[in-house]
């Protein structure tokens, strides 16, 4: 349990990752007077209604705050759990979770390098427009999203909502003939990754370098998913359950969405290029190299080259695919028998979108007391806010038809889920002449 | 432009309270995405497009409850602007897993979730959008199937009915040849009174199913309830199994009602 600050610091809050915002800018001459990002997608109050559920039911619940990154939830919750319960996975499972988020990376980075962000670089309203002009490589680019579903679908039943991931291991886990199946097809994937990563870097970026605060987990021998502390650039190097004392949330009058802050600090970015610029050193060889090819070195501070750093990643994913394909024999049992019991469990993966955490608290019979989650975009909303206050006032002479792209453009460079990525404004931009 | 070339059919993808997973669906048609897109006008998807035109549309797709004042509101402006209205999903379909409030005091799960509650504006329930606007199809699911969506869309394109069943998982259990977890292996499952459209997930992953395409045409749910007490389930447990992403469907309230007062 978090100590008594004050209240509005101690909130067991769940806001809305995905779904509906608008910004708002407001310009006084040349100056930036007022940034508003809103977030107005109706709250569903998850936190409130876990409590009294047993602990197994929290993965499936979970899963449905999003539906673009439900294993991301399933995968907090079932580490968060077994934390709380004392429990060990077995390697296997182990391995079968990482290829689980491998699966998940490749759908939910293809779905927004190609479909939702380079369509601005191009200057298309979306991917179908897009496809006009540019089919083949759209075509690939359903291929390769299809190729990160396949796996997901082969994991756990679905793309969204998977049905079998479990706290302790998975209802039922595949054979190796059946992930042997997947290895041609993520081979091309990786083929076609790097490719993507020598296309997303010749696109055009503005100049914009911010000074960042970078979080990220950090693992001592692979680039994070499920494990490792949670560390920054500027010294924070913490155990995820220490989460809570090192970061608070601050809820703001005209969003449903909560603002996370580094307590004592200020405004942090989690996400891609967090994982980048904190562990460059762990990704697989192929994909360091491809990065330093095409001149992308940590640190990298234009968020707008996160599109380059997403398709890096998906580079990773392949590769990392491919390696727990190779290594995998089946566990002797596909989960873990659990014993309820009293305890608290905290645990941090890496969504697509960055750093996730659920808390939870249970009683003897293994109900839930309370729960608390963050997601990554209420995380990086404050940094999104700080990056507009910075970039609005560049745009001042635009024209505003383009200075509210440019804007969208920049909150897409986050990802923040998808509904807000892409109609997100109702860019209302106020300008107030100064009078003499 | 002639006046004989056919106007491609408009169709509109509207989001109220859910999770965004079902009209991911159809960015998730990887194969026939492209098919789709030549063959109607995507005039209204902000989840996939920066271009927004106005109505009126040939087909809405709703997903999403309706929680908020505003969203009462908005969902009869876009039922005046669609021919059809079809709804996707538990949530629109059922009021979605934020119907649990239903049952709760919704202040309560404000002060809960927010530091400052008078900030945040919120309905006292979650209801579907058919308690709200009349609609001409509802496609189960949480999420939805994506075949069936594309069956649906090209149905009511043809001015046929969909082929969508209104029967249990148990029929599709059956016909994959799965053995019986329930009566094979005693795992409590909500098969029988559960419409198919997921192929029988569950119990092919040897789990038993939890009901996320809510009721199927006729749910015998009090022989259900009675099938799991015998399979040793307490009424907390039976109640809880009812009460998930469908819980607002009232077979579904009904039964879970029903476990509360034993």
């Amino acid at each position: 349990m978090t100590g008594h600050t004050t209240k509005t610091i101690r909130v067991d809050t769940l806001t809305r990752v995905e779904g509906e915002g608008s910004l708002y800018i407001k310009l006084v001459g040349e100056r930036v007077a007022d940034v508003k990002l809103k977030i107005y997608e109706p709250p569903r109050f998850f936190e409130a209604f876990l409590r009294g559920r047993h602990f197994s039911e929290a993965p499936d619940i979970t899963a449905r705050i999003c539906g673009i990154c439900p294993i991301a939830y399933q995968m907090s919750a079932v580490h968060a759990l077994e934390k709380a319960l004392g429990i060990q996975i077995s390697p296997a499972v182990r391995l079968l979770r990482r290829l689980f988020y491998c699966g998940e990376w490749i759908e939910s980075h293809t779905l927004h390098v190609y479909m939702l962000h380079a369509p601005d670089f191009l200057g298309y309203p979306d991917v179908i427009a897009m496809a006009k002009d540019h089919r083949a490589l759209v075509e690939k680019a359903l291929r390769l999203k299809k190729i990160g579903n396949r796996i997901v679908q082969l994991l756990g039943g679905r793309e969204i909502h998977p049905i079998s991931a479990a706290v302790g291991g998975f209802y039922k886990v595949p054979t190796k003939q059946q992930l042997r199946g997947l290895v041609d097809d993520l081979k091309w994937a990786l083929e076609v990754s790097l490719e993507t990563v020598r296309w997303t870097a010749n696109l055009e970026f503005p100049n914009f370098e911010q000074d960042y605060e970078f979080v990220a987990l950090r693992h001592s021998e692979e680039y994070p998913f499920n494990e490792g502390r949670l560390v920054s650039n500027r010294g924070l190097d913490i155990d995820t359950a220490e989460y809570e004392d090192h970061f608070v949330e601050l809820h703001v009058k005209y969003s449903n969405a909560l603002h996370s802050v580094v307590r004592g600090r200020g405004s942090f970015l989690v996400g891609p290029l967090a994982r980048f610029n904190l562990n460059f050193d762990k990704l697989p060889e192929t994909a360091r190299q491809v990065a330093i090819d095409v001149g992308m070195r940590p640190p990298v501070k234009n968020v707008f080259r996160s599109i380059v750093v997403r398709a890096i990643e998906l580079v990773f994913a392949c590769a990392e695919a491919l390696r727990v394909i190779g290594e995998y024999e089946p566990p002797a049992t596909p989960r873990v028998e659990i014993k309820n019991r009293v305890g608290v469990g905290q645990a941090i993966t890496e969504a697509p979108r960055g750093i996730l955490y659920h808390r939870y608290a249970l009683d003897e019979k293994g109900m839930i007391l309370t729960a608390k989650i963050v997601p990554p975009t209420s995380q990086n909303q404050k940094r999104i806010e700080d990056d507009l206050r910075e970039y609005a006032a560049q745009l001042v002479a635009w024209p505003m038809e383009e200075a509210t792209w440019k804007c969208e453009q920049a909150i897409r460079s986050y990802d923040p889920c998808i509904s807000c990525a892409t109609h997100f404004l109702k860019l209302s931009v106020d300008r107030e002449e100064i009078r003499v | 432009m002639s006046s004989n070339v056919k106007r491609k059919p408009r169709i509109g993808v509207f989001k109220f309270a859910s999770c965004d997973g079902c009209q991911l669906s159809l960015l998730d048609a990887e194969d026939e995405l492209l098919a789709v897109a030549g063959a109607v006008e995507i005039a209204y998807f902000p989840e996939a497009s920066r271009a927004i035109s106005k109505g009126a549309y040939d087909i809405g797709l709703v997903e999403g409850s309706i929680t908020t004042h505003q969203d009462a509101q908005r969902i009869q402006e876009v039922r005046r602007q669609c021919k059809t209205l079809i709804t996707i999903g538990a949530c629109a379909t059922a009021g979605g897993i934020q119907a649990l409030r239903n049952w709760k005091d919704v202040d309560e799960f404000m002060r809960i979730v927010y530091a400052t509650p008078q900030f945040i504006s919120t309905l006292k329930l979650s209801t579907p959008i058919a308690e709200h606007v009349p609609v001409d199809f509802e496609l189960r699911g949480c999420p939805i199937n994506k075949h069936q969506l594309l069956e649906l869309i090209a149905a009511t394109l043809a001015g046929r009915k969909p082929n969508i069943p209104s029967y249990s998982v148990c029929i599709e259990c059956k016909r994959k040849g799965n053995v019986c977890i329930a009566v094979a292996r005693g795992v409590p499952c909500l098969g029988p009174v559960t419409q198919a459209g997921c192929g029988a997930l569950c119990p092919s992953y040897d789990r038993g199913c939890y009901g996320c395409y809510g009721p199927m045409e006729s749910p015998n749910t009090s022989s259900m309830t009675s099938q799991f007490r015998i399979l040793g389930q307490a009424d907390s447990q039976i109640g809880r199994a009812f009460r998930n992403f469908n819980a607002w469907a009232w077979q579904f309230r009904k039964a879970s009602e029903e476990c509360e007062r034993t």
